[in-house]
């Protein structure tokens, strides 16, 4: 079954980042094809390389980059609730006259007609909140 | 159109619960996610409204999200099911539409 995935809140703050992981990772095992994981308001925190949580701690970041090396995942940063929070790409440095980038590996920034598209192609949109 | 309903706030500190069971319709299924285990735990005082949920909709709780709270499985109410996330997968895959009540 073909699934996609909101998540509106930031990482170490809510645990609706851990619980969107963990349910994408368990479809994926299933064999479900996750057709797009939307990170919106928050969520977008999900998407800065420059997060360092302790060793013995979680990298909330690197995973969803690993699982979509792994599967080739589409993860999604809404542009707006980026642009807000300092979450940068290299076109949005250079559009905005910024010095850095700081999106992690697997992510893209892209707009809400993504989440639109994702709504309408998958079978089940799932939503993990606070 | 069966719809799997999701409430992720403990009944204790949000009305979240009471809202989604006041609307779900018969044949429907509530999975209670993070702290709205809370409400899955027998002798609390939401207990009797979850054995009256039960009577018109499936009731089930995240086994993971219990046991990060400290929560046992023999704490559970009897007539609720604990899953694990693979088991959310399967609900989420059986019912017509994931309802999160955030």
């Amino acid at each position: 079954m073909k699934f996609a995935i909101q998540v509106n809140e930031g990482p170490y703050q809510h645990q609706a980042a851990d619980s969107a992981y963990q349910f994408t990772k368990a479809a994926l095992e299933k064999g479900h094809e996750i057709f797009r994981v939307f990170f919106y308001h928050d969520g977008v925190n999900n998407a800065t390389k420059l997060t360092t949580p302790p060793q013995d701690d979680r990298n909330i970041v690197n995973r969803w980059s690993e699982l979509a090396a792994q599967y080739d995942l589409d993860l999604v940063v809404c542009v707006a609730a980026a642009q807000r929070r300092g979450i940068v790409d290299e076109g949005e440095a250079k559009r905005n006259g910024k010095d850095a980038e700081n999106i992690a590996p697997g992510f893209r920034i892209s707009g809400l007609g993504q989440l639109v598209e994702a709504g309408i192609q998958a079978e089940r949109l799932v939503v993990f909140g606070d | 159109m069966s719809i799997l309903h999701t409430v992720n706030k403990s009944p204790y500190e949000k009305n979240s619960l009471d809202s989604c069971l006041s609307l779900a319709s018969e044949g429907s299924a509530l999975l209670l996610i993070e702290d709205g285990i809370y409400a899955a735990l027998k002798g609390a005082a939401k207990e009797p409204r979850m054995k009256e949920a039960a009577q018109k909709m499936k009731l089930y709780v995240l086994g993971p999200d219990l046991k990060a709270r400290g929560m046992a499985e023999d704490r559970v109410i009897e007539g609720i099911e604990v899953v694990d996330y693979a088991g959310f997968v399967d609900l989420a895959a059986a019912h017509d539409k994931v309802n999160a009540w955030l």
